[in-house]
């Protein structure tokens, strides 16, 4: 059977194969090695060495961009899975209306990124003139924690989806011998439904990570990077040393930054998963 | 105890349902606004209801439906998700089937870099696929498709691939048998029995696609007009001047309103979709 398949590799494969080289490999390899030369049109491109990273790391504004980033994914790493857990736990009791908290705290996740940045925009705007407080495009602690609140707002009920799955995938025999041992709830949530849901809390973990930390168009709508590239994360700063800077050098540079932003994104999924699969227990 | 738990039961549906209140709000908010007109709609007053003097009634959609692009966007939205999804559901469905089926090194190298493609952030490539693309000339909402269809692969090959291995083999061995050569075996068996990834694949691969801004903004050909919605709502903005508040938001509203409408329609496959990805993923 394997052999009459094979034959058919034009078919099943091939489609696929040849979109996947124009639509990623290719300009992925490009990309590689246009971070090495200098260039404005990807024709006329010069070697330029390692000289366009060196550039990348001396640069201030791409080194706050990456501190701002890493501050963001880890506060709203930590925020959104709290939170969508906890949710989850209180959603798999039996309360009422479940299913209708758990539509409204889903919705926001079909909203597009650059239009709940919009919305966010307005509605927080109107808080802090109401406070009298700068508005977001003038100070980038306040952008900090708008993108902060508008990405719980998107995502914890992603989270919160995944964790109810897991919490409802535990055998109820497990629960109700731990509750005829005398177990009280707390040691029930830390000694059998935590590990039990440890690959959920793999996967958000991840999700919310990789999201936070390649995060472009919240950051493009609700900040923009106002005031001054404060409150800019990587992939904008990429974005804007690319299209909004005129200069022969500036193409190599966002390049280089690119890949470092790539490299970067890697090392953390992968540490990230090897680290809690580690803590997985088998059912 | 039974009342206590009860009580606390009590509390819990208060505390979650006033979340539920704030979930819903801002979206809420923005409904109101668009029916606002232009001048009552302010930084300091976007949280007051319409008034009998500041009530626009419709006048803002009118707008945006007639000189803002809005159906223009809508329209190249709709068509490049369309076709996308279609194409990547046929095409990876296809693909991950002959991956999981077939044991060679062009398979399993195949694999590597689909799963590989999905970490990989989009600014990495932005630059030189916007080139790939403007030389291929892929640079129309009709044939965008392909190049979706290479960025999205990673994602829909993996999961197809996570479900296929639990098919038996023995079901479409018996096919080949009675006769059926790859193509017939794939579309009478295979594809049936992939029907529930098929609509969680769809699903996920629609939710990006609908909301996607960067890729069509810098692969397509926007001094041919080529715009879907979420390059116009950002046009708002970044074109110099006064924001048109009022139209923007009537487009935000007939952007989120079809969405939402799908979303309570068919919410048991939307989640039961996202629930599969995870897993998978």
């Amino acid at each position: 059977m394997e052999k009459a398949i094979r034959r058919y590799w034009p078919i099943f494969l091939a489609p696929t194969a040849a979109a996947f080289v124009i639509g990623f490999l290719y300009p992925f390899m490009h990309g590689l090695y246009l971070s090495f030369c200098k260039f404005i049109t990807i024709d006329r491109a010069s070697w330029n060495g390692l000289k366009n990273y060196i550039y990348a790391l001396q640069d201030a504004s791409f080194r706050h961009a990456f501190w701002f980033t890493a501050a963001f994914t880890v506060v709203s790493t930590v925020l959104i899975n709290l939170a969508a857990f906890a949710i989850a736990l209180a959603l798999t009791r039996a309360i009422r209306g479940t299913n209708l908290f758990r539509t409204v705290y889903f919705m926001p996740n079909l909203i597009g990124g650059i239009v709940l940045g919009y919305i966010w925009q307005i509605l927080l705007n109107c808080v802090l003139s109401l406070l009298s407080k700068p508005l977001l495009s003038l100070d980038a602690t306040y952008g900090f924690w708008g993108l902060i609140i508008l990405m719980c707002w998107q995502q914890i009920g992603y989270m919160m989806i995944i964790y109810i799955a897991g919490l409802q995938s535990i055998p109820s025999d497990y629960l109700e011998a731990a509750r005829i041992d005398g177990a009280s709830s707390w040691q029930i949530l830390w000694r059998i439904k935590i590990p039990n849901v440890m690959p959920s809390i793999t996967i958000c973990l991840f999700l919310t990570l990789t999201n936070s930390f390649k995060l472009f168009d919240q950051n493009l709508a609700l900040t923009g990077g106002d005031p001054n590239h404060a409150s800019e994360m990587l992939a904008l700063n990429i974005y804007d040393t690319f299209y909004n800077r005129s200069g022969a050098q500036w193409k190599g540079y966002g390049q280089a930054k690119a890949v470092i932003f790539c490299l970067l994104v890697i090392a953390i999924s992968s540490i990230q998963l090897r680290a809690t699969r580690s803590k997985e227990v088998q059912q | 105890m039974k009342q206590r738990s009860r009580n606390a039961n009590r509390v819990l549906s208060i505390l979650l349902g006033i979340l539920c209140i704030a979930w819903v709000y801002p979206v809420f908010m923005i409904l109101f606004n668009s029916l606002k007109e232009e001048r009552a709609i302010t930084t300091s007053t976007a949280f007051t209801l319409p008034t009998s003097e500041t009530f626009a009634g419709l006048a803002n959609y009118i707008d945006a439906l007639q000189s803002k692009n809005f159906l223009t966007a809508f329209f190249f939205s709709l068509v490049i998700t369309v076709t996308s999804v279609a194409l990547i559901l046929i095409c990876c469905s296809m693909c991950a089937w002959y991956i999981t089926r077939v044991k060679n090194l062009a398979s399993k190298l195949c694999y590597f870099l689909f799963v590989f493609s999905m970490v990989v952030p989009f600014q990495m490539l932005m630059f030189t696929l916007s080139a790939t693309a403007d030389r291929l000339q892929l640079s129309t909402p009709f044939n965008i498709c392909i190049i979706y269809l290479g960025f999205g692969a990673g994602l829909a090959v993996f999961m197809f691939c996570g479900f296929m291995k639990s098919i038996p083999i023995e079901i479409e061995e018996a096919a080949m048998i009675d006769g059926c050569n790859p193509l017939q075996t794939f579309f009478h068996v295979v594809l049936p029995i992939l029907k529930p990834t098929l609509i969680s694949v769809g699903i996920l691969e629609t939710m990006w696609l609908w909301n996607d801004y960067l890729l069509p903004y810098l692969v397509m050909d926007r001094t041919k007009g080529y715009i879907t919605i979420p390059i116009l709502i950002q046009y708002f903005r970044g074109s110099y001047g006064r924001v048109e508040m009022g139209p923007m938001m009537a487009c935000i509203m007939m952007t989120i309103l079809p969405v939402i409408i799908i979303y309570l329609l068919c919410q048991k496959h939307i989640i039961k979709g996202v629930v599969a990805g995870a897993v998978k993923g």
